[in-house]
């Protein structure tokens, strides 16, 4: 081949992916057809094989509903026998290309989880096609599918009116529906809603206008989606750049390299780290392929500044002049995506952008009910429920609201035992509190304190079952320490039960704000100098874990007050365990109720067969040893 | 391909990467760059989430694209993993001499691993059939390699397009500490926002060319002037012919049948995987040019040899992710 003709090729080549990439999602009860029109869309764009069509020929007669036509949703049935395996299919994605651009489809055929996986197949597309049976026209499921569309900032929706051969072709039917829709709607607000009458058993304006319908004069779908803009809108928002990993191959480079979330970067750019606020020019913008002049969103690059200043994974290059909020304090929506249901108050991993942090939600302040898009009251937040909610995070984030910035105004949340994304949030606005707490610098400080009292501060927290020993131990600890001079504090269930706690009960949700107040309050004590022993059956990993993080690492002490359940129950110094049993007490701990076992605490102690003064004794060594006694 | 040709055309390559100014002659095209930017975006998550991160490299079309994004992500440095090939011992040995030939010319750190116990027993495709031979000596070997390097994520090539049951597939693909696949404990992936985390002993497997077709690699090559194994152009080579398959006769551990004896013919391969599982196509496409044309007209051609083929290279797949992935 030579040089004119490969550049022919190439030049064919490109010219069909001109457009770039439009994703989208269909969205549809069962049977509204989505399958068939996917499956028309790739058999339209000549994507399959003759094997392929072979097979699907021979199938449609075997297995069709279509009565010996070719049945084009199954193309898609991949998933059919992972169905029947009960495997849960959540999002699928397809792929066609025509002369002008190329195509991937999220397919959301489960049924169960339908909210979360419509939302994550939402999450990356430029559209929704949201499908009607022209028959049975706008249904609730019809709202709650462009609610969620609408929710997770998909600005052009396509009402495709499905199976208009069934409904006579009839022009006053499809105005009936799209009407109907518009009203359903009408508090959702969508750069386009393209209304498109339809039939994908039989063709009609799916890649090509309808002769059958030739009353309407706008475009079939395929023509619609190869002119849409895609990206959205994303290009037209100010410059967001999250650093994603530090390129330093030798002494003369040190870049940052990451993909360009919004807008656009010009080299000589006066930027700022949105966290720190430190302030550089952009001196090269580099790729594998030479420097670059400017770069825009979603293209992969590594940028180097005219000076030295400190960035890190998880900071954000941003333009001095149009800065992100950052903040530890802002309302989010927040759509759960887990078995175990939503704690307010429960430490989650907070990923943002290329950030990481803890986040706690702090406030829940109203569910939202997809189907009526009413607000209701919400104390925890289940499986597909989505609820606004205030978050606190460790450390200041810089964010956009989600409406202006799809790239900078997500985050997922992520359990921190089992490593499960686990809420999927759409930041809506900061909370400026933050801003005012922050500045207050204090002039003594804890290490001063802690000087003053000859000892380095610390929380024991000690876990385990109901009359595994816990208090009596730590009551031990307490006696010795002081008689040695030095300054403690203890904090149990009875002291903090019948005081600050006294509102909350034994619920989950309960049980973790009992352990995150428990938390804050050892951590101003620690602050104040003092040794504090926690004595708290405390169930929960998670919660403990949180307690950790509060203070510093070398701050907190888990002790494991490890004995069998039998030996606790047989114990049963307060009598509980023979309520629980009688059923006068409820979610008890090891009874109807899980206790977590520590993983790694920095003390093990097995009770069974040990002394509680020889427990206390192994206690403070470990406190000596660690230097915490002067 | 001469020895000494390969060894000038692996160099020119990597002096492409070598530091200094690049630049290119002609922009990619627009998709392959929105693709292409998101599998570097993978890439350098990977690398930034994990301690222990290696790339799966199995010599064929897929790795050599995989391996030039993972060039691309990170210059001016290189990769900041190793590399990892299953060795069954029955790869043609021109993918041997490639891939050796390739990891000196760049300087990659590449791991070889072959499972010695499958040695020992003599497992082989040819009387241990093809499912033994792929659970032995690709799946258990893998097994192996990750568990003697401790790595806690691995690159993989596969795609979505590759067959209908893939298209649900994560980006980022969770293991338990034994390696198995729970599509239960598959997480949720949202916008780019990659779940990398894991407890000890668990890993991930990630895909960053998931939304990649197989025209856009074939185009990728193309325009990237990607160097890929010879057997993928059209040359004479020795062959026999059973129940419809073309095999290529690549040394004397192929029993010949009664009666048979190898022929010559002007073929090449769509897919490499083990030999004598891959079965060739009668093709005269000799440049990636006439591959992709080939390609093009291919989606609406009525020669029933393609179709054989295509039935042989979604089999092959197939065997490649139940096991090797
Ligand atoms: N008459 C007619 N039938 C259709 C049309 N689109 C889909 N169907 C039929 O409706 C049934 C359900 O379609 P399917 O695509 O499986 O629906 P899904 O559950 O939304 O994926 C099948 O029997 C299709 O053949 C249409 O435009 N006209």
């Amino acid at each position: 081949m030579s040089g004119a003709e490969r550049s022919a090729l190439i030049d064919r080549l490109s010219r069909s992916g001109s457009k770039g990439v439009l994703r989208f999602i269909t969205c549809g009860s069962v049977d509204d057809g989505k399958s068939t029109l996917i499956g028309r869309l790739l058999y339209d764009s000549k994507l399959l094989f003759e094997d392929q069509l072979g097979t699907l020929e021979r199938d449609s007669k075997k297995h069709g509903t279509t009565g010996g036509d070719i049945d084009f949703a199954l193309l898609l049935d991949g998933l059919e026998a992972e169905r029947e395996q009960g495997i849960t299919i959540d999002v699928a994605y397809r792929f066609f290309a025509t002369e002008k651009r190329k195509f991937v489809v999220a397919d959301t055929p489960g049924h169960e989880q339908y909210t979360r996986n419509m939302a994550t197949g939402a999450s990356t597309a430029d559209a929704a096609i949201i499908l009607v049976d022209a028959r049975k026209g706008v249904l609730t499921q019809t709202r709650r599918h462009t609610w969620i569309a609408h929710m997770m900032g998909i600005r052009h929706i396509v009402l495709a009116v499905n199976k208009m051969d069934l409904a006579e072709y009839s022009r006053t039917r499809f105005e009936e529906i799209h009407g109907a829709y518009r009203q359903a709607v009408a508090s959702l607000s969508f750069e386009t809603i393209t209304p498109i009458p339809m039939s994908a058993r039989f063709g009609d304006n799916v890649t090509a206008r309808s002769e059958r319908m030739d009353w309407y004069s706008g475009p079939a779908l395929l023509e619609f989606l190869e002119d849409l803009e895609a990206g959205s809108g994303l290009a037209g928002q100010p410059f967001r750049f999250p650093v994603q990993w530090v390129n330093r191959p030798n002494q003369n480079f040190r870049g940052f390299s990451g993909t360009i979330a919004s807008g656009r970067v010009q080299r000589g750019d006066a930027i700022v780290i949105a966290q720190s606020g430190a302030a550089a020019r952009i001196e090269r913008i580099v790729t594998a392929d030479g420097d670059l002049d400017s770069a825009g969103a979603g293209d992969a690059v590594t940028l180097v500044l005219d000076r030295e200043v400190d960035v890190a994974r998880g900071d954000m290059i941003v333009p001095a002049d149009a800065r992100p909020d950052v903040s530890d304090q802002f309302a989010a929506e927040i759509l759960w995506m887990n078995e175990a249901e939503l704690l307010p108050g429960r430490s989650y991993l907070l990923k943002a952008g290329t950030a990481t942090v803890p986040a706690t939600i702090t406030t829940i302040k109203h569910g939202i009910d997809v189907n009526t898009f009413e607000k209701e009251p919400a104390k925890s937040v289940a499986l597909n429920g989505i609820a606004l909610c205030n978050l606190s995070t460790g450390r200041p984030i810089p964010f956009d609201p989600y409406d202006d910035n799809r790239a900078t105004g997500a985050f997922i949340l992520i359990d921190r035992f089992s490593n499960q994304t686990v809420g999927a949030g759409m930041i809506r606005h900061g909370l400026r509190r933050a801003d005012n707490i922050h500045a207050q610098a204090m002039d003594i400080t804890k290490t001063e304190r802690a000087r003053m009292k000859g000892q380095k501060p610390a929380i024991i927290w000690f876990t385990g079952l109901s009359g595994a020993g816990k208090s009596t131990i730590a009551n031990i600890v307490e006696k010795r320490l002081s008689s040695a001079g030095h300054h403690t504090y203890s904090l149990d269930g009875d002291n903090v039960r019948h005081g600050l706690n006294k509102d909350l009960g034994f619920t989950d949700a309960d049980r973790v704000e009992n352990i995150r107040r428990i938390g804050e309050v050892g951590k101003l004590f620690v602050d104040a100098g003092l040794i504090v022993t926690c004595s708290f059956i405390s169930p929960f990993r998670d919660e403990r874990q949180m307690v950790r993080e509060l203070v510093g690492s070398d701050e907190f002490i888990e002790v494991f007050v490890d004995a069998p359940i039998e030996v606790c129950m047989a114990r049963d110094p307060k009598g509980l365990y023979r309520k629980a049993q009688e059923g006068r007490i409820k979610n008890f701990t090891g009874f109807d109720s899980p206790y977590e076992v520590p993983e790694s605490p920095e003390i093990h102690l097995h009770t069974a067969d040990l002394s509680p003064e020889d427990a206390a004794e192994r206690v403070i060594a470990m406190l000596r040893d660690m230097g915490r006694l002067g | 391909m001469s020895d000494d040709a390969l060894s000038q055309t692996l160099k020119d390559y990597a002096d492409r990467f070598a530091s200094g100014q690049r630049s290119r002659a002609r922009p990619l095209s627009a998709h392959l760059r929105a693709l292409e930017a998101e599998s570097l975006h993978v890439m350098r998550e990977v690398a930034a989430g994990f301690a222990n991160p290696v790339m799966l490299y199995s010599i064929g079309k897929d790795s050599a694209v995989m391996l030039h994004l993972a060039l691309k992500a990170f210059w001016p440095s290189r990769p900041p993993f190793p590399f990892l090939h299953i060795d069954t011992t029955w790869k043609f040995r021109e993918m041997i001499t490639y891939r050796d030939t390739l990891a000196k010319a760049l300087g990659l750190t590449l791991y070889t691993h072959t499972n010695p116990d499958g040695l020992a027993r003599g497992i082989n495709p040819i009387t241990s059939g093809s499912n033994l031979h792929t659970q032995v000596m690709k799946t258990e070997a893998l097994r192996q390699a990750l568990n003697a390097h401790g790595f806690d994520a691995a690159f993989g090539g596969a795609r979505r397009d590759e067959e209908k049951s893939r298209a649900k597939e994560r980006i980022f693909s969770f293991r338990d500490a034994n390696h198995g696949w729970d599509p239960r404990s598959q997480r949720p992936e949202l916008w780019n926002l990659y779940n990398t985390r894991i407890r000890k002993g668990e890993s991930i497997r990630v895909f960053p060319l998931s939304n990649w077709t197989e025209l856009d690699i074939w185009q990728y090559i193309l325009e990237e002037d990607i160097p890929i194994v010879p057997l993928y152009f059209a040359a004479q080579r020795p062959v026999v012919e059973r129940d419809g398959t073309i095999i290529m006769v690549d040394d004397d551990r192929l029993p010949m049948r009664a009666g048979e004896t190898p022929g010559t013919r002007t073929i090449r391969f769509r897919t490499l995987g083990c030999y004598p599982l891959t079965g060739a196509i009668e093709s005269d496409a000799a440049t990636i040019e006439d591959i992709v044309m080939e390609m093009l007209t291919a989606r609406t051609s009525e020669r029933s040899g393609r179709l054989i083929d295509h039935d042989e290279a979604g089999s092959m797949e197939k065997k490649k992710r139940e096991g090797y992935f």
